[in-house]
């Protein structure tokens, strides 16, 4: 059902955690199924130093924010903001068609956390 | 799956076919094999050989005669009948059906398009457990009710209804009816005069027979309106030429069931409260899906709190274990099961439930290593959930 590279991910998430002093953190519901992703990211220079994940869902869910994070990680918000759903879905070669909605949870999840961090920039969280 | 250890508690979704099974139906795929309804002698052999077939089915579930079994192409088919079959033919009598929320699908959708031709069918309520609420029961039937469909067992939770109650209760009112036992049968005794059963689901596949083969019990003077119409097959029931090699297998099934059933019910009972224990004890946040004694032999449902369900089965699969889970995310719809709803488990909690379903093939070594394996599988997914609670990981 899963190709290997999503399996891969789902039994060795990268990123896998919090970061307990996040410059931004977004956390987004799944509307569809029901579940929870929450992204924390690290700042630095106008680039994403450090990245982390937070999810309660299915393995497709799980991947997705495994491979959101790797897509993100080093790269300057506004390229990280370009990280779009289907990007998501790409990286891992593809998604059965109703987990789609897990891998726009993932880019949801980092978007939210980027815009959580603009919005707090400047004063002390 | 690779490694060697491969350890199938599905049996829910599918059993293995009995290999005694197989022996009894070779002979009828392999020679020769004529048509039941045909004169000659090859016709009349294939007709004897499905008459036995059907004495022994109707002998496991203590049928009045093997004339009141109906052999159809599997449970669906069976529920379909009975339900639709029924309501045609006994409108006059009364427009209004009655069946449960955690009924199969092969119960709900047909009941649903019975509404859309003008039926009501109340659908009961049933408590934490899954069980039907019978004051809803006894309120709900009046003289219009021409049926109760409620199923002698759930398959995902494992509880057992209260069949004998219900009966009494749907025959003062002079319903019919009609049981779906395809999850209880081969597993739990089931005896139509006994328990006042009108109509009987029963599935060969799930008791170790092979698939594309079901009957329906009905009891004798009960009329229905046939659903496929043809050649008069199966007392102008069920139209089409028969599938001899099926049904002699559901035969054998039934006859190998019927035996063995007490010894391995029993074993099974041992093994499945071992696991239930396993599968809960060592691991905080978890609950018992169903109720604790009145459920299947081979049932043992649970649910653990933070976590999903599909990413648990694949974490079990990635270990050679096979189980199945009523979260949203397994489903196609993505809404997690009804009967899970319906026991009013909330979303998230249905999130995490899993069902084992035990087989003959089981042993108590399976059993002990799916124990070991389930506390480090909830702990990796706990700890990348957010729901989790910090105490928890520490
Ligand atoms: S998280 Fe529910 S289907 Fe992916």
């Amino acid at each position: 059902m899963y190709s290997e590279k999503v399996m891969e991910h789902f039994r060795n998430p990268r990123n896998m955690g919090e970061i307990p002093d996040a410059d931004g953190i977004g956390t987004v519901g799944n509307p569809v199924c029901g579940d929870m992703m929450t992204v924390y990211i690290k700042v630095k220079d106008n680039r994403i130093d450090d990245i982390r994940f937070k999810t309660f869902g299915c393995g497709a869910a799980i991947a997705t924010s495994s491979m959101v994070t790797e897509l993100a990680k080093g790269k300057t918000l506004e390229e990280a903001k370009k990280i779009s759903r289907s990007d998501v879905a790409d990286s891992l070669g593809g998604l059965p068609k109703v987990k789609m909605h897990c891998s726009n949870l993932a880019a949801d999840a980092l978007h939210a956390a980027i815009e959580d961090y603009e919005k707090h920039k400047g004063t002390k969280r | 799956m690779s490694g060697a250890k491969r350890i199938y508690m599905d049996h829910a979704a599918g059993m293995p076919v009995d290999p005694r099974v197989i022996e009894a139906m070779l002979p009828y795929m392999k020679s020769l094999c004529g048509n039941p309804s045909s004169v000659h002698s090859f016709g009349q052999e294939a007709r004897q050989a499905l008459e036995e077939a059907r004495t022994k089915v109707a002998e496991s579930i203590n049928a009045e005669s093997n004339q009141s079994i109906i052999f159809t192409s599997g449970a669906t088919e069976s529920n379909n009948m009975a339900i639709k079959g029924v309501a045609h033919r006994n409108q006059n009598r009364g427009r209004h059906i009655i069946t449960s929320s955690i009924e199969h699908m092969s119960v709900l959708n047909p009941c649903k398009f019975l509404m859309t031709k003008g039926f009501k069918v109340t659908f009961l309520p049933v408590d934490q457990y899954g069980f039907v609420d019978l004051t809803s029961l006894e309120e709900e039937l009046t003289s219009e009710t021409i049926m109760v469909s409620i199923m002698y067992a759930n398959g995902e939770i494992g509880t057992i209804q209260p069949i004998n109650e219900i009966s009494q209760m749907v025959h003062r009112k002079n319903a019919y009816l009609h049981v779906d036992a395809a999850a209880a049968n081969g597993q739990v005794p089931i005896d139509v005069n006994d328990e006042g059963i009108d109509l009987l689901t029963i599935s060969s596949n799930d008791m170790y027979g092979p698939k594309g083969v079901g009957a329906l019990y009905i009891k004798k003077g009960i009329q229905l309106a046939p659903l496929i119409h043809g050649g008069g097959q199966e007392r102008g029931l069920r139209s089409g030429t028969e599938n001899l090699p099926g049904m002699v297998g559901f035969g054998k099934a039934a006859e190998i069931a019927k035996e063995e059933m007490s010894t391995e019910s029993e074993r099974l009972k041992k093994l499945r409260d071992k696991l239930i224990k396993g599968l809960l004890d060592p691991i905080p946040h978890s609950f018992l899906n169903g109720h604790p004694t009145k459920r299947l032999p081979n049932n043992a449902a649970v649910r653990y709190s933070f976590i999903e369900g599909e990413s648990i089965l694949l974490d079990l699969d990635m270990k050679g274990v096979a189980a199945s889970s009523g979260s949203a995310c397994t489903a196609k719809t993505l809404e997690p099961s009804h009967v899970l709803r319906a026991i009013g488990l909330k979303h998230e909690e249905a999130h995490g439930s899993l069902s084992f379903t035990l087989g003959r093939q089981n042993t108590e070594e399976e059993v002990d290593y799916v124990i070991r394996i389930m506390p480090d599988i909830v702990k990796r997914l706990r700890e990348m959930s957010p729901l989790t609670p910090k105490e928890l990981m520490e």
